[in-house]
């Protein structure tokens, strides 16, 4: 299997292209056509990713594989092409392209206004190639440029798709980023001049150390411009609440599960191990917003009247149990937040499903106007209460092993960073699980207890069907399978996670 | 069995299971495989518990002396340093060595059984089983009472509109609670705790059409999570105290051995009350509870006999280690744990005098002797907090479904506006109920009695007297109330409408042999006797040199004293309608103290109204009031001033000024931008002009300092 060692991320990355290209020929009217291409197109590209979980090697997970060494791409600028996965990249790539089967599937007949299957499902795809082009990445480059590559179909997604706030949502969603972006890649140009004119990540771990630390310090902050903004982090999360309320489903779909792991996986993967001193200076910061986060987010969920709002504010305080997890520095802390990316990413991804599904079903996403969901439909009502105690993080649901271990970790922090700060941040946290089934649980009472309100009472409303189905069951039986035996995430996670901080704690150790 | 006891729990996550995929499809609506699955888990949980008894009593474990013969080879260092620990922190203090407590006595080993579950940061974090004594006597328990409520509930739910459903609930809240009891780590026990959290929400709201049940169910989850937070935090104290573990067994004997610093234990300990607070209803979280009467009769049962409330209880005898090592317990005088304990016992009992509803009068009485149980745990009364627990389970179950059984005849449970007088017509229900009264009442010889007993011998041996005179007090008003309840409901005339009958043999079947356990149950730690204490012994307790006291005659007549006296009371009061009768008409303070036991303490109006109502009301609005107006009007006002700006930039900078000097130039720009204008009305021009020079600036910055 040599051919598939040295093609496979390639090969994950760029199917889509092909499908892409495909769909350019199919005439717009063929529908059937068109998201037949989409479908197979994403399910062969999970096949390689399939391939790449059996072939992956479990005994080295915190080494670099399926890396078939740098091949010159830009080479005025020393850039390469360098891919390769390990055991933090592989959970976050097989998560992508899972969920781009999925949103295909549920889009099947879910088009939303103005239909256009074609440029939906090839937007899609340019979507995924970004994503499974930023988790393999190994070129800060590369990075940068599937990094920046997500935004585009993003863009028009919620721009030509989305709601009536469209317009000011998407421009909002795009500037944002590019703002963060326009630092991070000032933040790269930095490293690369200052660490040995290479912008090839596992070589900038090796040799960053190098730099000095205020230096350190600004680069980071570059860094955590770009990053923050995605995840998105208190105060630069704005963008987020609009983003979501007006995106299509699948949009929000996307970008809630894949879209913001982008933004923590950059802390992991680039910030935190090439900058390792940096990242104790700025880990209380980091630890810091992302506990106001969890508390403000859970409050803005309180004030949301709209359920898809609701949502969207509630991923700001999932994404700040993640970061407090990155901030501890620590084995315990990142694992919890990898685990937390991909929990959150299934579970908030099955809400906003439900979202769109309650109002396709009722044409309005208004709390106050639904009641009595489990009356009419009573699956979608029990697979919504299902999503929201996995959200609230019920042990035995996947959301748990994101929070618990994320508070557990901040109990003790690594080397370096003070320890009454993190268990403070520790019990500010715990706060927020109160606050988080606050807000689920009334959304749930608001819209699935009860008796349905007048104006719907006499509607037929038809419960889960077809594609529903085809889309969710496997995002459910994952949320509860990983809540259950944890094992099959962290087992994978835990190696790579070690080599991460173990670049870090040369620096920062006693 | 014991060895396997992880099928126990295993059986009704089973029947949770085929009864929510397939319970609709059966003639039975699913109860058949609720009581066959329970049932089973009754059958294994009894086989465990005659193994445990036959268990020879051959391991000797380390106590607060020496000569620690059969020590385990991991545990050694640990174990040899709780005896120097123990020796010197409670040298002399005040417990006569000729009570006992600390000569070497071989015990039941526990027998532990554990799979790696996960690992995180290169530690091992295992599942699995640990069976002791207070496990093996909770199963019992547990699967009983459970298997009891699901037969209850054949005929009690018969035409409920979500019969299949119910019957899954209750099946995974008994899965909850025995998940808890046999779990051998911390991590294991917040599962099973937090799966009863779901199953409460679930049954409490069970008839969610109502906006008052739902709201009942969201108040139980709320408030038993608040508590929660304190066993997140708490369990991760002791993970990282006890040296990266879970295992309850490791983290009680490192909290005994003094490698802990006191500091930390305390913090610890303190955390987990707050959960025992929440979850076991404890003031001042109790408000709960009563609330919680909103679902169906068969739940409040299992919440109260047998799930849910005593997992606090629970919680806090299977860590005793550091709640002993933690809050000195040891000491005599007062402590956190015996002081929230013995202030629930007189305040819930208070509140149950002035119910109408049978069902509330009962809740009250249940957060009542859980105070009981808190505080015999709070005062080193281990065994008698276990005891109370274990006999609480038979007579309040009892009285639970005894109530249920009547609201099943009169259709109500007021007892002033739908009861009396049912003496004639429910002789079954009205004997059973009785006994568990009486029982609750603490009357000799059945099983409260002894129970309670054994809660003031302690207060009174381990230097508590405050709690003595606190439990004294608590018996007799548990008495007084309980003879009020029994007096409205199957005495003097009927005041509801219709023909109540007695129930059928599915519903009086449980109350027989829920009675005959009231009955027998105390028998089993008579002085003399004393099998419930040898059966239940287990390492931490010895490590700690819990302080096994003797059966006192004196206090025995004094507390039956109480337990009669609040009989008679409650008879002269009620009955006779002697002492002082409509005193809140003519005296002003007792008006007052009426008005507020009337309002529970003014509690839920600080929750509901104050706290829950601010947090949701004015602090989420003025939250997201600042998130739309401040921080999105600063992102806004940046980019409405880039917008000038640039229009200026473009009006007047480049039209008038450079426009005119290169003259066509920017030709093929403007063509491009054009393009773009046409996506966005030129808005993202505006911006991303903004945006550049933003960029340049802090660009500069970074390039300065770098």
């Amino acid at each position: 299997m040599d051919w598939f060692d040295s093609w496979a991320l390639t090969l994950a990355t760029f199917l889509p292209v092909v499908g892409i290209v495909v769909l350019a020929f199919v005439p717009r009217a063929q529908e059937q056509l068109i998201k037949t291409v989409a479908l197979v197109t994403t399910i062969v590209t999970a096949a390689v990713g399939v391939g790449i979980l059996l072939n992956f090697d479990y005994g080295a997970k915190g080494v670099l594989q399926f890396d078939p060494g740098k091949k010159t791409w830009i080479d005025a600028i020393g850039s390469n092409y360098h891919v390769g996965i390990d055991g933090i990249s592989l959970p976050l790539l097989v998560l992508s392209m899972f969920i781009s089967i999925l949103c295909v599937i549920y889009s099947w007949d879910h088009f939303p206004e103005p239909h256009n299957p074609k440029a939906f499902l090839m937007l899609m795809l340019v979507l995924e190639v970004g994503m499974n082009g930023t988790f393999v990445a190994q070129d800060l480059i590369l990075f940068f440029v599937f990094f920046e590559l997500v935004l585009l179909p993003m863009y028009f997604m919620i721009g030509v798709w989305g709601g009536p706030n469209r317009q000011y949502a998407s421009i909002k969603f795009f500037l944002f980023t590019l703002f963060g972006s326009a630092l991070m890649i000032l933040g790269f140009l930095a490293l690369f001049f200052k660490a040995g004119n290479t912008f090839d990540i596992p070589t900038l771990i090796e040799q960053a150390g190098n730099i000095p630390h205020n230096t350190q310090l600004w680069i980071f902050g570059g860094l955590f411009m770009g990053f923050a903004i995605k995840v998105p982090m208190f105060p630069f999360h704005t963008w987020l609440p609009d983003a979501h309320t007006e995106a299509p489903t699948v949009g929000s779909v996307i970008l809630a599960a894949v879209l913001l792991k982008l933004g923590t996986y950059g802390f992991i993967r680039i910030a935190i191990p090439i900058l390792p001193e940096a990242a104790i200076t700025w880990a209380p910061i980091i630890g810091g917003l992302a506990v106001v986060g969890i508390i403000y987010g859970a409050l803005g969920c309180l004030a949301q009247k709209d359920m898809k709002r609701l949502i969207a504010f509630s991923s700001v305080a999932h994404m700040g149990f993640v970061m407090l997890g990155i901030a501890t520095l620590t084995d315990f802390g990142i694992n919890a937040a990898v685990f937390g990316m991909v929990a959150h990413g299934l579970i908030t991804g099955m809400l906003f499903f439900c979202a769109g599904s309650i109002q396709e079903r009722f044409g309005t996403r208004e709390l106050a106007r639904l009641g009595g969901l489990l009356v009419q439909a009573p699956k979608l009502g029990w697979i919504l209460g299902f999503c929201a105690m996995a959200s609230l993080g019920l042990p035995g649901l996947a959301g748990f092993w994101g929070e618990f271990p994320a508070i557990l970790s901040a109990y003790q922090p690594a080397a370096g960073l003070s320890e009454p700060l993190f268990r403070f941040y520790m019990v500010v946290a715990s706060v927020g699980t109160v606050f988080a089934a606050g807000y689920l649980l009334w959304m749930y009472q608001r819209t699935a207890f009860g008796t349905p309100k007048e104006e719907f009472a006499k509607e037929h409303i038809h419960d889960v069907h077809g594609p529903e189905w085809l889309a969710w069951a496997p995002m459910l039986a994952l949320i509860f399978v990983l809540g259950v035996y944890p094992r099959f995430l962290f087992g994978v996670t835990d190696e790579a996670v070690q080599t991460v901080t173990a670049a870090f704690r040369a620096v920062g150790g006693p | 069995m014991l060895r396997n006891a992880f099928l126990i729990p295993l059986l009704p996550v089973i029947s949770f299971a085929l009864i929510l995929f397939f319970g609709k499809r059966l003639p039975g609506k699913g109860h058949e495989i609720g009581v066959l699955f329970v049932g089973g888990a009754f059958v294994l949980s009894a086989i465990c518990a005659a193994q445990w008894i036959s268990r020879p009593a051959d391991y000797l474990p380390p106590t607060g002396h020496a000569e620690a013969a059969a020590v385990e080879g991991a545990h050694a260092a640990e174990q040899a340093s709780t005896e120097a620990a123990t020796d010197e922190e409670h040298p002399a203090d005040g417990e006569p060595a000729a009570e006992g407590e600390h000569e070497v006595e071989p015990i039941r080993k526990a027998e532990v059984r554990e799979v790696v579950w996960f690992e995180t940061g290169g530690v091992e974090i295992k599942a699995g089983t640990r069976m002791d004594g207070l496990s093996v006597m909770l199963v019992f328990v547990v699967s009983m009472i459970s298997l009891l409520v699901h037969i209850f509930s054949t005929n009690y739910m018969h035409d409920d509109r979500r019969y299949t459903h119910f019957f899954a609930a209750l099946s995974l809240f008994t899965a909850g609670m025995l998940v808890m009891v046999t779990s051998s780590n911390t991590l294991q026990l917040l599962f099973g705790w937090e799966m009863m959290g779901l199953c409460s929400f679930m049954l409490i709201g069970h008839w969610w059409e109502e906006k008052n049940n739902s709201d009942a169910a969201l108040k139980a989850f709320f408030t038993t999570r608040t508590g929660d937070i304190g066993l997140l935090v708490g369990i991760s104290i002791l993970f990282f105290a006890a040296g990266h573990t879970f295992d309850t067994e490791t983290i009680n004997q490192t909290a005994l051995s003094g490698t802990i610093s006191s500091g930390v234990l305390v913090a610890a300990a303190a955390a987990l009350l707050c959960a025992v607070v929440g979850k076991s209803a404890q003031f001042p979280l109790h408000t709960w509870l009563p609330d919680a009467m909103a679902g169906p009769t068969p739940v409040s049962a299992l919440i109260h006999a047998a799930t849910m409330v005593v997992a606090g209880v629970y919680l806090i005898a299977r860590l005793y280690g550091v709640f002993w090592a933690g809050f000195h317990i040891g000491d005599g005088g007062i402590n956190p744990v015996a002081l929230i304990g013995g202030v629930t016992v007189i305040i819930a009992a208070l509140l149950a005098f002035v119910q109408n509803d049978i069902k509330k009068v009962l809740a009250y009485s249940t957060v009542s002797q859980l105070g009981y149980m808190v505080m015999a745990l709070g005062v080193g009364a281990w065994t008698a907090g276990i005891f109370h627990l274990f006999t609480h389970a038979f007579f309040k179950g009892l009285l639970f479904l005894g109530a249920g059984s009547v609201s099943h005849s009169v259709h109500s449970f007021d007892m002033k506006k739908g009861m009396g007088g049912l003496k004639k017509t429910m002789p079954v229900t009205f004997w059973t109920f009785l006994i568990g009264s009486v029982a609750l009442a603490g009357v000799p010889p059945l099983a409260g009695f002894w129970s309670k007993d054994e809660i003031l011998v302690g207060a009174s041996g381990n230097g508590y007297p405050i709690f003595l005179v606190i439990g004294l007090i608590g018996a007799f008003m548990t008495a007084c109330y309980m003879t009020r309840c029994v007096y409205l409901t199957f005495f003097g005339e009927f005041r509801g409408h219709g023909h109540p009958h007695e129930s059928p043999k599915a519903i009086t079947g449980p109350l027989v042999v829920l009675a005959g356990f009231s009955i027998l149950a105390g028998f089993l730690n008579a002085p003399g006797i004393e099998l419930f204490s040898k059966w239940t012994e287990n390492t931490t307790v010895l490590a700690a040199g819990v302080a096994h006291h003797e059966f006192s005659i004196g206090l025995a007549v004094v507390g039956t004293l109480m337990g009669v006296l609040g009989i008679a009371t409650g008879f002269a009061y009620y009955v006779r309608n002697l002492g002082p009768h409509r005193l809140t008409q003519r005296n002003q303070a007792a008006l007052t103290g009426y008005k507020i036991l009337e309002n529970k303490y003014y509690l839920d109006r600080l929750y509901t109204d104050m706290v829950v109502g601010g947090l949701k009301g004015p602090v989420a609005r003025a939250t997201y009031w600042v998130n739309q107006n401040i921080i999105d009007g600063v992102l806004n006002g940046t980019a409405a001033v880039s917008k000038a700006v640039a229009n200026f930039t473009y009006s007047v900078l480049d039209q008038k000024l450079v426009d005119g000097l290169v003259n066509g130039a920017g030709a093929g720009a403007e063509e491009g931008g054009s393009a773009l204008r046409v996506l966005q009305t030129g808005r993202v021009q505006q911006y991303a002009a903004f945006l550049f020079g933003a960029v340049v600036l802090m660009g500069g910055a970074l390039v300065l300092f770098v």
